[in-house]
């Protein structure tokens, strides 16, 4: 045990759990809102496979900003992807949860249907946002190693906190989740602001899976994110719908996945892997079971959420 | 008054149609500035559709709105803000989770700083002598205090018309009281309200002049101040007030239904607890309990009925048996029917039919069910026998709840429990938003099961209701129920008091008879 | 010009029951243009998926076969959902219920009998019953939403399963496969009708539909459940316990899906390996959905996306098209109907702009 096996588990950390704070981060505002998108699995498959599809198909014309375009092409194909499920939840008035599963399973389906003729392609990777000295650094990479998307992820959970809890905007959109109603009467269009709430997280879980398929590999396969679009469901349930919870709680998941790799890779088994990779869903049960019982202010969730709106009842 | 002023607000010929019925018809109303105008209607009457178009909530289908002299299309509450038109919901617009300074930010359409925003809010407070904590969560406040913030909210944007609907419905006369002064100084500052209430002791009290709506149709304009109570109402009702036909004297049998040292825990953060509440019906006796909204009443039916098990079974007795800790199913059966307050999702099931809904509360007493099934054809004959006893406008057994007016509804439900022969019958608010000719049908019920010798508990927040129907009346104030007392041997004075809950309070007391005495009812 | 969905006063009975059919004819429509754009023969891949299992008998037995465990499960999930009680743990508890019964079915490896099948699939159910029990729990003593509890659920129990046959119930002949040892002759479902190849789990499933359908129409509890679904504050009145509907909804479907987990295992696989999972807890959530809540409609219903299945092996061969194509269908013909949904309640009318009226004379 040395500081340059510390360096490599924690250089791991940071890398899994960066998508799943990305899609986190974006299901957060949208249950802020009121809404419970299930489709995040779905989404990021379809920003996965996009993010690659265009990287690879714009690589010769824009070499080393394929990869800019691809996840910024990610990002649109969860915005348009999880407009289906905003067209039918907020404008069609269906059932959230069955609305959200079916995203889930189209995306997967989708994805590898599109992805069908990019198996085993590679795709180039970016470039660091740091001078080699620092990101090739074996002591400092811990911190200036990343690829850009890992920041951008950080950057967006601090500037979601700060916009729930420091805008006007964001004081509208937690009211819209708090009582829709009430919002409704008062003038704010409760419609308009969940549609732009689901298609920023639409946009968040279209880059989450954009990492896995040009970051942690820079290649596609089928049903790559493998359920960690659930873990992001998980992981807002257990922060509480707070941002700064969520930064945690993130960080924790991640040790949790990344000793489930340690596990599966050394055989080392003070317990199974099977129990570290399972730890995440139960850790979220506990923490609903314990958010609910305690009802304390501000860590409920949102009242609104999973209700369809409804101004004419 | 300069009688050339152009009127603040004036409506002509404003309609406004729903499937299947015209809530606006024709409507033409004028309020100067300054004025405070009173509408008045019963529930269905077009009042709400009203002010809604006012406020920009809907869109009128046909004629036009005038505002200081112009023309003017309210699209939006937003754009009825930037009017000067402000408006005080009966159902409050409120965050629970937030505080009382975040729950104004969100009410107003101008982005002010939190400094510059708690600076406006402590100005408008001393202005109009209001009290109200800032950093509250709204979740911790009484009714009236929220109601407050709903009223900072409207002054806050200087107004120069404020649409107040039902505000008393919830206030003590205390609050009451406040809420007036606040008004009078409004619009004593030139701005005008527009006052929707059916409480026409408070219209002759406050406003300047009334508009009464029936049926979505303006019948007429009066000044509250030369009119009385009674000749409003049937302005408002368009007939002669019927007395109910009661027996003149009546013998009471022994005690049907009775409680005892009945106290429960409060059922929630906005609930109230009952506090050893104790109370007799004899049979044949129709009881009935007074008090203002948020006393406790649905608490006391929710104990009386089962929907809530007392702490001890001898809390609550049928007949002489304890039936405290039995349920809803359990008392039923022994002959304990009720009806709550709400019609649609509680009473009865909006979406299910007549028959079903007959089961809902029937299956078990007319006996629709053998080896766990329901057997349809007992159910729809106990619809039908409702619908036919009760005259309720129908098109079957198979009609949806949801589909009946207010008061057929509450004809089928009220027929529904009466036509099971109960022992004891409870109800709570049984004419609340029901036309006059269902009330009057659904009151008599009520007069007949009694006389057939029933004991019947009514919970009403109308007074005018429980005065002519009951042969006994109570207090509910704060969980607390008051001894009982003869209607007849009572003093509408006294009872407000009550009310109002001054039990054994002197200095209170004082302040209340002032009160009272100052706007003769 | 405008379109105006206004309240109808009753539900269109015409378009609850039109709704799924149009949404099945519409996923094949527009499934075969999407097909046919990415490159692939769309109207073939179509007629493959949807037609050639029907039409094909030889196919069948297959469909009959995937159209079992998707109707039983979809029949306890439709009873949660009437009470808006939603289930989407099913695959989880699936999974617990399989391993259950072949837990007894490893504890007894010599025993030989008719009983033996009969407890395997008891302790299915009750497996299926317990892992719903934690939901349950957890929603009535703490408030905890049945959608997240139950789905986080399925990702242990996908973990218990990849545990226990990876180790100790690791098949030792299995050439190191994480897969358990194959169910001895005792513990393999019998054929139901001797002679024939009609599955059992079929013939399970037939029965339970008519059982629930009695008990959706007619039964007191039946009804509870559906008031407790539209109404929960007049179900109390009623004298109806929501707890007890919390309860007892989420373990029927959770026995169901139990029951389904070992008639699979015992039936079809007769071992329990990384790939039992099929997704039948989660399919069976759109079946519930398409069968509009009702039994019979589920019955039918399972039998389309059964036929989705086979179809989509089928036109795998045939056209192609990769194997993820059932799944993608299945996605549109519940995006359909919930998009459909809306015209239950709503009558859709197109209006013209309404002239306005010319101001009346103004009263004073």
């Amino acid at each position: 045990m040395n500081i340059g096996f510390f360096i490599d588990a924690l250089v791991t950390v940071v890398g899994v759990t960066t998508p799943i704070l990305l899609a986190a981060t974006g299901e957060l505002v949208v249950e802020k809102s009121g809404v419970l998108n299930l489709g995040i699995e779905g989404m990021m498959l379809i920003g996965a496979v996009t993010g690659f599809a265009v990287t690879f198909n714009t690589g010769p014309a824009l070499g080393d900003f394929a990869p800019w375009a691809g996840v910024l092409a990610a990002a649109l194909a969860g915005v348009a992807s999880s407009m289906l499920f905003g067209v039918l939840v907020l404008t069609l008035g269906s059932n959230q949860v069955a609305t959200g599963l079916a995203l889930a399973i189209f995306g997967i389906g989708l994805s590898a249907l599109v992805g069908a003729g990019y198996v085993g392609m590679i795709v180039p990777s970016f470039d660091s946002l740091f001078p080699d000295r620092l990101a090739g650094d074996p002591l400092w990479r811990v911190v200036f190693g990343y690829s850009p998307l890992v920041y951008f992820a950080l950057l967006m959970v601090f500037a979601v906190g700060w916009f729930l809890n420091r805008t006007r905007a964001g004081l509208i959109l937690r009211a819209v989740g708090e009582n829709d109603l009430s919002a409704h009467s008062i003038g704010y269009s409760v419609i308009a602001i969940r549609y732009a709430a689901i298609a920023f997280g639409g946009a968040l879980a279209g880059i989450a899976g954009a990492y896995f398929s040009m970051v942690i590999t820079p290649m596609w396969a089928e049903q790559m994110t493998a359920g960690r679009g659930w873990i992001a469901l998980a992981l807002v349930v257990f922060s509480g719908w707070r941002a700064g919870r969520l930064l945690a709680g993130a960080y924790f998941f991640g040790v949790l996945m990344t000793l489930e790799l340690y596990a599966k890779a050394s055989g080392f088994s003070f317990l199974p892997s099977q129990f570290w990779a399972a730890m995440p869903y139960i850790a979220a049960v506990i923490a609903l079971a314990v958010i609910s019982a305690r009802e304390v202010a501000g860590t409920e969730a949102p009242a609104c959420l999973g209700r369809p709106f409804l101004p004419n009842s | 008054m300069n009688v050339e002023a152009a009127p603040r607000l004036k409506l002509v010929g404003v309609s406004k149609s729903f499937p299947g019925v015209r809530a606006n018809d024709n409507v033409n109303l004028s309020v100067k500035p300054g004025e405070i105008h009173a509408l008045l209607g019963e529930n269905g009457a077009g009042k709400s559709t009203l002010v809604k178009m006012i406020y920009g909530i809907l869109a009128p289908d046909a004629g036009e709105i005038v505002f200081d002299g112009l023309p003017v299309r309210i699209s939006n509450p937003r754009a009825a803000r930037r009017l000067g038109i402000g408006m005080v919901f009966q159902h409050f617009s409120l965050f629970e989770a937030m505080t009382v300074l975040e729950n104004i930010a969100l009410g107003l359409d101008s982005r002010l700083s939190s400094r510059e925003l708690l600076a406006e809010f402590n100005r408008v407070l001393e202005a109009y002598g209001l009290k109200l904590d800032p950093r509250r969560v709204v979740s911790t406040l009484s009714v009236g205090e929220r109601q407050r913030i709903e009223i900072v909210r409207a002054l806050l944007l200087k107004p120069r018309l404020l649409i107040m609907d039902e505000p008393t419905s919830v206030l003590t006369p205390q609050e009451v009281e406040q809420l007036f002064e606040t008004l009078r100084k409004l619009a004593a500052s030139g701005c005008s309200i527009l006052y929707i209430s059916h409480k026409l002791h408070e219209i002759v009290a406050l406003c300047d002049t009334a508009t009464i709506l029936r049926g979505g149709k303006v019948v007429a304009h009066c000044d509250p101040k030369r009119e009385t109570s009674r000749s409003m109402a049937e302005m408002m009702i368009g007939a002669n007030l019927k007395e109910i036909a009661k027996p003149a004297s009546r013998s009471f049998g022994a005690p049907k239904l009775a409680a005892l040292r009945l106290s429960l825990p409060k059922p929630s953060e906005f609930g109230v607890a009952l506090e050893d509440v104790a109370l007799s019906v004899r049979a044949g006796e129709i009881f009935g309990v007074a008090g203002v909204a948020g006393n406790g009443q649905n608490e006391l039916l929710s104990a009386m009925s089962g929907e809530t098990l007392a702490l001890t079974a001898d809390a609550i007795t049928l007949a002489g048996r304890e039936v405290g800790r039995l349920g809803v199913a359990e008392r039923r059966n022994m002959g304990l029917c009720a009806v709550p307050e709400e019609r649609n999702g509680h009473a009865a099931v909006g979406e299910f039919s007549l028959t079903d809904n007959g089961a809902l509360t029937g299956r078990d007493r007319m006996e629709m069910v053998r080896f766990g099934l329901i057997d349809p054809g007992r159910a729809i004959n106990y619809a039908a026998e409702v619908i036919g006893a009760y005259a309720v406008k129908a098109t079957g057994p198979g009609a949806l709840a949801g589909s009946l007016s207010g008061g057929n509804l509450q004809k089928f439900i009220m027929g529904r429990e009466i036509l099971q022969r109960p022992e004891a019958l409870v109800v709570c608010q049984p004419t609340w938003g029901v036309d006059a000719g269902a009330a009057a049908a659904i009151h008599q019920a009520i007069v007949d099961l009694a006389a057939r010798g029933s004991a019947v508990m009514v919970i009403s927040q109308d007074l005018d209701e429980l005065l002519t129907l009951c042969d006994t009346i109570a207090v509910i104030n704060l969980g607390r129920l008051s001894a009982p007392m003869k209607v007849g041997q009572v003093s509408i004075e006294e009872i407000g008091l009550l009310m109002g809950g001054v039990h054994g309070d002197p200095a209170a007391t004082v302040e209340m008879t002032e009160a009272l005495h100052a706007h003769p009812a | 010009m405008r379109i105006r969905l206004e309240k109808r006063l009753t539900p269109s009975r015409f378009m609850q029951i039109a709704t799924p059919i149009a949404s099945v004819l519409l996923t094949m429509a527009l499934g075969a243009i999407i097909f046919q754009l990415i490159g692939f023969d769309g109207p073939r891949a179509i007629y493959e998926t949807f037609i050639t299992p029907i039409v094909a008998s030889y196919k069948w037995q297959d469909v009959a076969t995937k159209a079992a465990p998707l109707i039983i499960i979809a029949l306890g999930l439709s009873l949660g959902n009437q009470a808006k009680i939603w289930n989407i743990g099913a695959e989880g508890q699936y999974i617990v219920g399989a391993l259950a019964g072949a837990g007894v079915a490893f504890m007894l490896p010599h025993a030989t009998g008719f009983w033996v099948i009969p407890l395997m699939i008891a302790a299915g159910i009750v497996g299926g019953i317990a892992w719903a029990a934690i939901p349950a729990f957890l929603k009535t003593r703490y408030r905890v939403s049945e959608v997240l509890s139950t789905l986080m659920l399925v990702y242990v129990a996908l973990q218990l399963l990849n545990y226990l046959v990876s180790g100790p119930w690791k098949d030792p002949n299995g050439h190191n496969f994480p897969q358990t040892p194959p169910f001895t002759p005792a513990q393999l479902l019998p054929h139901a009708i001797p002679g024939t190849d009609v599955p059992p789990g079929l013939v399970v499933a037939v029965v339970l539909t008519l059982l629930f359908w009695l008990l959706t129409a007619r039964s007191v509890y039946g009804f509870s459940v559906r008031t407790v679904g539209a109404a929960p504050n007049a179900a109390r009145y009623g004298g109806f316990d929501a707890s007890r509907t919390v309860w007892s909804t989420l373990l029927i479907s959770g026995g169901m899906a139990g029951l389904a987990g070992i008639l699979e295992a015992s039936s079809q696989l007769g071992q329990i390996n990384l790939g039992f999972p099929s997704g039948y807890g989660f399919t069976a959530i759109i079946v519930s959905f398409l069968g509009r809540l009702h039994p019979v409609g589920v019955f039918l219903a399972a039998l389309i996306l059964a036929v989705t299945y086979v179809g989509g092996q089928v036109a795998q061969t045939v056209v192609h098209v990769p194997s993820a194509t059932a799944g993608i269908f299945q996605a549109m013909m519940l995006f359909f109907i919930l998009a459909s949904d809306i015209l239950v309640r709503y009558r859709v009318r197109i209006l013209r702009e309404a002239p306005r009226a010319a101001p009346a004379e103004a009263v004073a």
